[in-house]
Formats: structure tokens, C-alpha cells, sequence
């Protein structure tokens, strides 16, 4: 029972990391990136190349799966997504589908289909007991590694001129500009360092979730659900509901594995139209 | 005196901690020239999106005919005979204003949900249309996409369409606000010549044309009533001149 | 606020005026009467344009021109269909989905099964698979009623997972991951048997097509079909004017539904087979594309970007099969950044050159 729960923490953990960048896109610019899978993926692949091709170790490859996706989102989100930003939905919806089918394929023309291994180093595996409970190594390294990412961005967020700033231009692009606030470049290193994290949650996340070129059509609606049903004004919303999320996932794999992803599905539905602005909005 | 056509018993109407309508009776008599006027943010748009069923008061009543209509749909409450102009343009931006004009006679005659009729096969609706086009100066455009149209026509529109559902009640939110000088007049004349039998309530800023227009006021200011009775009365009333006229008369 | 939406022009609400009602305002020398007026414009508004004759006729002398293409056509006709059904929602009433593959699939397992356990006779099927899909539409259009846009593409696209799930779980029924198979289908009206060539399958798609489509023109074009655009144009203004609101889009809903079942009816009948497939998420995402492709808010939108998607599709993955999502992507991509506008000026350029052609005789 504890196992379960302390791997659904870590799954859960996962999730808000590989989708804080979407809380940040979609939960405060209002701008509905279902690519956002994509960076991550392609993190995870950096960590794969790297480790495969080059025998960089597993912790070194880290901050280039940071890296090379934040790079990659800071260049697409000053050529294409700038436009869109007072588009539609269903617009920047269609353009984030694009961008998810191009990647899927091209990861899979240069990658090829399979499933790719990540070798965690060896002081990573296994499990070790904490009172009876089996806890795994690796999973204990993603929990760590995730809080203290969070506290950082919760931090960044609240405390810091950069996050008071976003705050402002979120709210109001033509006042916090006569604020003197460059929003345009707020937006491209918010955009950046959400695509960098996402990245470095698929890295983190490839022992645990797999990595194919089908990423980020599996987990597109996961992420799109920790937002939504987190609510969408800050981050302790989306963290609370991955949490629920990876919990209930990871007990409904066991307990009820016939049901799949449904129990998850309709609880989303459920939530969406119960509460359509999130589970921990608060009530506007 | 007939019962009134359309009255609220203690209206409140609060945004959290903000009281936007104070307990306010209000009395719109049969066939009633009425203006709702009041300084920007006295509650005036509030106030009228409970009437016409946009927002739920918090307390109170709203009685159209007599019959209470305080939790009633916005399109149940059009079929009863209240119907309303926006304040700012609402309007069916694709179609053509004969198509508009078609849409909401269709729906008061009870035909929206016919499917498989033809637009025109009510040769009575069809000559309805075009004569409340021509009566509001659309016989000119009754075809081209509203979305192209001057401004001045556009609000000429949302008047016809609202006077086209053959209401009881008609509520003009500002219906020259930001009317350019030289399609003004059409639109004033429109508004006067509005049959006798609609009892019109006109919620306003330009003075210029509640007093040429109204036959009673009521003044809002914070929410709460502080001022009704006829032009004169109001105009002479202090409070209303402290309140309200003093700044808005050279507006 | 919510109701964000691309304000695409609407190219054929707006044709036959263009062509038409200028020079007649210009040439009639007295004022013409208000009501005459409005009643001839009606009357030019819903009548067939030569180029929907042209239209139709091209597709039904297509198996004679082109004997060898036949199930590509097939292929078209039935997206055409299925993207028939989203523009009734999304063109139309509004409503952005991205899980109109839920109907789809409905359809076609519930054709394919009654093929299987009822009756190989399929037009019977073909009932049954919009009843099957109407019956998701209906359950469903109530979680479409509120909520902004993006809560209606998380639903939406819950929903078509969910009945993803289902199918793919429930494998005494759908037969899981391997599909329904060994279905057989009657002759149609007992007279035509499906052939090798895929000729039974295309005019049977595309009678059934243009049958709906009839239909579609009829209610679109009616007080009903009206009161749709109104709720996409403005839903304030339209419930201000007398429409029920919520009652109109679960009506749509339904209808677009069994619509998308049709389609899928048609696609397990002329294929004789149905798998997971048909519930797949890239479904629902190339019927965007198509729609796009073709233009929301005219019948002829989902007809049009059929062709043109299943020509580009029959193109591209000759050349590369395994990598044809890519171009996919790369035109949603190209579209929403801009290209649309360009298509659709370019189309709108085109349909005016051929209105005058036309046009100009008559007049």
C-alpha cells in the first residue's frame, strides 16, 4: 500500500515537472501548447543520445536535456508562437498538434520507433526499506530532485522581480509595458525555461514513463489535465493535482487494472464540469 | 392605474463584498418613456442584465406582467416580451440583417426548431423583416454582412432586432453611445418614433437625449434609487444635481 | 469572452451576393420594394449554383474517368462525410471538439456488429450505426453545454478517450486490439454486391453522402440551421433573442453525431473491417486539418478539404508511408501561421471569377 503511494508520489512528482511549463504557457499566458510533450521528449532523447553515443553519465547529461529544449522553445516561441498568442484556442490547438505530429515523426525518422533504455547509474538502483516499506532508489532521487525544483520555481515565482514581472505582464501586456517591463523577452525566457524543465522531466522521467516518439501524444492529455483540473492561477494548484493524479493512476493500474486510464479520464471529465475553473482554483 | 408593465420589489444584487444593486423598486408603467440614468459605475448595466436574465439577483423580486420572471432564462424572458439592446454591439456579425431580423421573428413565432422549413415560407415573416428594416434605415443594407456595416447602422440593428421580437418590455442599454454626429439623428429619430404601446426603458449617459426622450427618470447612483419622478423634478432635485448632474451635464 | 473564435470568412454565405445583388440594386431604376427584395434574395440565397451542380456531377461520373482510383474516392466521400458532421458542430454551432472520432468509431463497431450478429444488409447497418453514434451524442452534448473553449477540448477529447478505452478493454465485444473481423455486408437494397474494385462502395458512400448532404443543406438553410450560426456568431445576443441556448446545441450535437456515425458505418461496411483505429486520436486531429483545409461554416468545407487532404495523403505516403504524419503537422502548422488566410483569398478570388462566369449569363 505505501509502496504505491510513495510511487505514485514520485509519478506524480513526474508529472508536475514535465508540466509546470504548461501551467506557466497555459495556466497564466492563457496559451494552449499540446507540444508541450514534445520538449520533454526531446530532453529525453538528449539524455539518451548523449549517454548512448557519447558515454556521458546519467547526471551530466541533466542539464543538457535542460538545455537543448529551452534553447528550442526560446527559438520556436520567438518565430512561431509569438503570433498566436491572440489566437484562438482552437488555433494555437491546431499549431501545438502540428508541431506534436512533425516531432513524433521526425523523432522516429532520425530516432527509429523503439522504446529507448536509460541506464540509471548503478547507486540509483534497486530499492532500499524504510520501515518495512520497499522504496525505490531512483524513485527516492526524483522526489528530491522534483522538490527542490518546485520550491525553486515556487520561489522564482513569488519572491523574485522575474516572477513579479510575469505576474504583471500576464495580467496586463500594455501596462506592464509602460512599466518599462520587456514582455516580449519575459515571455521567451518564461516559454524557455518551461520547455527546459519539461525536457529535463523527460530525461528524469524515461526509467520511469518509457521513451518513444509517441511521447507526447501519450502523456499530452495528462499534462493539459494537470493544468486544467489544477487550476490555472499558479502553481500550487497543478502540483497538488499531479500528485492526485500520479497517486490515482498508479492505484488504479494496480487495484483495477482492467479500467486503464479511465478512472483518470472521467475523473477529468467530472472535474471540468463540476468545477471549469479547476479543482484548487480560487473561486473568482 | 393598470398594474405596471415590468417592476423589481428589493432588488440586491452583490459581488462579493460589493453591494452593486441596493435594494432597488422600481416601477416601468405601461407604454412609458422611462430613463435609468446614473454616473459610470452606479450599477446601471447591472442592474439591467438581472432584469433581462445575464445575471441572478441576490435577493428580490422581478415581475414582468405581473408574473414573477426573477429566475427565468434570458430567452424565456424575450418570449414572455422583454428584449433588449447592448451597450456594446451584440450582434450576429456573419449574417445579413434581413437573416438577423429573420432569426428573431422565426424564434418569436416558435420556429426555431424547425428544421426542415424553409427561411422563407412565412411570407408574413418575410414582409415583417423588411418593413422593420426600412422603418430603422437597414432597407439600404438589409444584404450585406452586418460585420461591414457603419457603426451608425450596426446600432440601428441592435434596435431592430430587439424591437423585432414584438416586445412588451424594451430596454435600450445606451443606444447612442458612440454614434458618429452624422448618423445620430436617423438613430434618435428611430428611438422616438418606437410605437406607443412598447414601454421603453432607456438607460442612458447623454442627457441631451433623456430629456428629450424620457417622460419619467430614475436616478442610480451606488446601486440605490436616490431620485424618481418626471424631467423637471429630477433636473430641479438637489441631490441628483450633486450627485450626478453637476459633472455629467457638460459631458 | 469565451467564445474566441476565428472569424473566417464565411465564403459561401457571402457568394451569390456578390454576383448578384449589386447590379440588381444598380440597374433597377425605381427603388425596389423592401419585401420583394428580401424574398428574392432568400429565394437566390438557398437555390442550387451551377457550381454545386458541377460539383456533384463530377463526383458521380468519377468512377467512369478515373475506374481505377475507386476505393480512394470511397476513402474521400467517407471523410468527407465525418468532416461534414464537425462542420455542423464547430462551423456552424461553435462548438470546437477534439474527440469526433468517438462517433466515428461508435459507428463503425456498431455497424460492423450488427453485420456480425443482426444483418449483413447495409442500410439496416448504416441505421443502426447513426442510432449507436446519436445515442454518444446526445449522452456527450450535455458536457459541451458549459465551460469555455478549452473545457470543451479537454471533454471532448476525455470523451474519445474514454470510449477508446472502452473499446480496447472490452474485448468480447470489439475484439480488443485485433479488431472486428469476418464481416460480410449484403448487397445494397439486395441488388448491388461490393465488388473488388471498390465500385459498389463508392457510389454506395457516395448516395448516402449526398443524401445527408441534402438533408444538411435543408436544415442549415432553415430557422433551425439559422438559430446555429446565430450561437456561434454571438451566444449573448442569441439568447437575448429568444434561442434556446442549450437545447439548440444538444440538438446539433446529436445530429453532428449521427452524422460521424454514418461515416463510420460507411467505413467498416465498405471495408469490412473495424479496429482500434477507428477511435484514434490522429482521427480527430486530421479532421481539423480537413476542415481547415476546406474552410468551416459551408457544407462544402468538409467536402472540399476531403479531396484535397486524401490527394495530398494518396501523394505524400507513396512517397514516405511511415512519416506522412510529419506533412500533417507541417500543414497545421503552415495554415494556422497564416497560410489559411492566403488559401482562403485565393479561394474566394477563384469562387468569384467562377460566380461572374456563371453569373454573367443569367443576368
Amino acid at each position: 500500500m505505501l509502496t504505491i503511494l510513495f510511487d505514485g508520489v514520485a509519478y506524480g512528482m513526474l508529472l508536475f515537472i514535465l508540466a509546470s511549463g504548461l501551467a506557466v504557457t497555459l495556466g497564466l499566458m492563457n496559451f494552449v501548447n499540446l507540444a508541450h510533450g514534445s520538449f520533454a521528449m526531446a530532453g529525453g532523447y538528449v539524455t539518451v543520445v548523449l549517454m548512448q553515443r557519447y558515454g556521458m553519465g546519467f547526471l551530466a547529461t541533466l542539464p543538457v536535456a535542460f538545455l537543448v529544449p529551452a534553447l528550442i522553445g526560446a527559438a520556436l516561441e520567438r518565430t512561431l508562437y509569438r503570433p498566436l498568442y491572440d489566437k484562438s484556442h482552437l488555433d494555437q490547438v491546431l499549431f501545438s498538434i502540428g508541431l506534436v505530429f512533425m516531432s513524433v515523426a521526425a523523432v522516429d525518422y532520425f530516432m527509429g520507433s523503439q522504446q529507448q533504455l536509460v541506464h540509471v547509474p548503478s547507486w540509483l538502483r534497486g530499492r532500499f526499506d524504510i520501515g518495512g516499506v520497499g522504496v525505490g532508489r531512483y524513485r527516492s532521487f526524483v522526489i528530491a530532485v522534483c522538490i527542490v525544483i518546485t520550491v525553486l520555481l515556487q520561489f522564482a515565482l513569488t519572491r523574485t522581480r522575474f516572477g513579479s514581472q510575469l505576474r504583471a505582464a500576464v495580467d496586463d501586456q500594455r501596462v506592464a509595458r509602460g512599466l518599462g517591463i520587456e514582455v516580449g523577452t519575459l515571455f521567451t525566457l518564461t516559454f524557455a525555461v518551461g520547455s527546459g524543465l519539461s525536457g529535463l522531466g523527460g530525461a528524469l522521467g524515461a526509467e520511469m514513463l518509457g521513451l518513444d516518439p509517441t511521447f507526447p501524444l501519450k502523456f499530452m492529455i495528462y499534462f493539459l489535465i494537470v493544468v486544467t483540473v489544477g487550476g490555472r492561477a499558479g502553481l500550487i494548484g497543478p502540483f497538488l493535482a499531479a500528485l492526485l493524479i500520479g497517486v490515482a493512476d498508479v492505484a488504479g493500474k494496480y487495484y483495477l487494472p482492467q479500467a486503464g486510464a479511465f478512472i483518470i479520464y472521467a475523473l477529468m471529465i467530472l472535474v471540468l464540469l463540476v468545477r471549469p475553473q479547476g479543482l484548487f482554483a480560487a473561486a473568482r | 392605474m393598470s398594474t405596471p408593465v415590468l417592476e423589481t420589489i428589493g432588488l440586491v444584487k452583490r459581488f462579493g463584498g460589493l453591494l452593486a444593486t441596493d435594494h432597488v423598486s422600481f416601477t416601468l408603467r405601461r407604454g412609458a418613456r422611462h430613463a435609468l440614468i446614473g454616473p459610470n459605475g452606479a450599477g446601471k448595466t447591472t442592474f439591467v442584465n438581472q432584469l433581462t436574465g445575464v445575471l441572478t439577483p441576490t435577493e428580490g423580486q422581478i415581475r414582468l406582467e405581473g408574473e414573477d420572471i426573477t429566475h427565468r432564462r434570458p430567452e424565456a424572458r424575450v418570449r414572455l416580451g422583454m428584449s433588449r439592446t447592448f451597450q456594446i454591439n451584440q450582434l450576429f456579425r456573419t449574417m445579413t440583417p434581413l437573416e438577423m431580423l429573420l432569426l428573431v421573428l422565426g424564434e418569436r413565432e416558435g420556429r426555431g426548431l424547425h428544421f426542415w422549413s424553409r427561411l422563407d415560407a412565412r411570407a408574413d415573416l418575410v414582409r415583417e423583416a423588411a418593413t422593420i428594416a426600412e422603418r430603422f434605415r437597414l432597407d439600404d443594407v438589409i444584404d450585406a454582412t452586418i460585420a461591414t456595416l457603419s457603426y451608425g447602422k450596426q446600432r440601428q440593428l441592435e434596435i431592430a432586432a430587439a424591437f423585432a421580437a414584438r416586445p412588451k418590455v424594451l430596454l435600450l442599454d445606451e443606444p447612442a453611445a458612440g454614434v458618429p454626429e452624422a448618423e445620430r439623428q436617423d438613430l434618435l429619430d428611430t428611438v422616438a418614433e418606437l410605437p406607443e404601446d412598447v414601454s421603453v426603458l432607456l438607460i442612458e449617459h447623454d442627457m441631451d437625449l433623456v430629456f428629450r426622450f424620457a417622460t419619467r427618470i430614475t436616478v442610480l447612483v451606488n446601486g440605490a434609487v436616490i431620485a424618481d419622478g418626471e424631467p423637471a423634478a429630477i433636473a430641479a432635485d438637489p441631490a441628483v444635481r450633486a450627485a450626478y448632474l453637476g459633472e455629467g451635464k457638460d459631458a | 469572452m469565451s467564445m474566441a473564435r476565428p472569424t473566417a470568412s464565411l465564403p459561401a454565405a457571402n457568394l451569390p451576393v456578390a454576383g448578384t445583388a449589386a447590379p440588381a440594386a444598380t440597374t433597377a431604376a425605381p427603388a425596389p420594394d423592401t419585401t420583394s427584395l428580401a424574398g428574392t434574395l432568400l429565394r437566390r440565397r438557398r437555390a442550387w449554383k451551377p457550381v454545386e451542380l458541377l460539383f456533384w456531377g463530377v463526383a458521380i461520373l468519377a468512377p467512369l474517368m478515373l475506374p481505377r482510383s475507386m476505393l480512394l474516392m470511397n476513402e474521400i466521400a467517407i471523410l468527407g462525410l465525418f468532416a461534414l458532421s464537425l462542420d455542423l458542430i464547430l462551423g456552424y454551432a461553435g462548438i470546437v471538439s477534439l474527440g469526433h472520432a468517438a462517433f466515428l468509431g461508435v459507428g463503425a463497431y456498431a455497424a460492423g456488429l450488427f453485420a456480425l450478429n443482426v444483418s449483413t444488409d447495409p442500410l439496416a447497418g448504416l441505421v443502426a450505426a447513426m442510432l449507436a453514434a446519436s445515442v454518444l451524442g446526445l449522452l456527450s452534448s450535455f458536457l459541451v453545454l458549459r465551460g469555455s473553449d478549452l473545457t470543451r477540448l479537454m471533454v471532448t477529447l476525455g470523451v474519445a478517450l474514454l470510449v477508446f478505452e472502452a473499446a480496447n478493454s472490452w474485448r468480447s465485444l470489439t475484439g480488443g486490439a485485433d479488431g472486428l473481423q469476418g464481416i460480410t455486408i449484403g448487397p445494397v437494397l439486395g441488388l448491388f454486391d461490393f465488388d473488388l474494385q471498390g465500385r459498389t462502395a463508392y457510389l454506395y458512400s457516395l448516395a448516402v453522402l449526398f443524401l445527408l448532404f441534402l438533408a444538411a443543406r435543408r436544415m442549415m438553410g432553415s430557422p433551425f440551421g439559422l438559430s446555429l450560426r446565430a450561437l456561434r456568431d454571438n451566444r449573448l445576443r442569441a439568447s437575448a433573442s429568444g434561442v434556446g441556448v442549450n437545447e439548440r446545441l444538444v440538438l446539433v450535437y446529436t445530429l453532428a453525431a449521427a452524422y460521424a456515425g454514418a461515416a463510420g458505418g460507411l467505413l467498416a461496411q465498405t471495408t469490412q473491417f473495424v479496429s482500434l483505429d477507428v477511435l484514434e486520436f490522429h482521427r480527430s486531429a486530421d479532421l481539423m486539418l480537413v476542415l481547415i483545409i476546406g474552410g468551416t461554416g459551408w457544407l462544402y468545407g468538409g467536402l472540399v478539404g476531403a479531396v484535397l487532404f486524401e490527394l495530398f495523403q494518396d501523394v505524400v505516403s507513396a512517397a514516405t508511408p511511415q512519416y506522412w504524419q510529419f506533412w500533417v503537422g507541417l500543414l497545421l502548422v503552415v495554415f494556422v501561421s497564416g497560410g489559411r488566410e492566403a488559401v482562403h483569398k485565393a479561394g474566394a478570388a477563384l469562387r468569384r471569377r467562377i460566380a461572374a462566369l456563371f453569373g454573367g449569363r443569367r443576368a
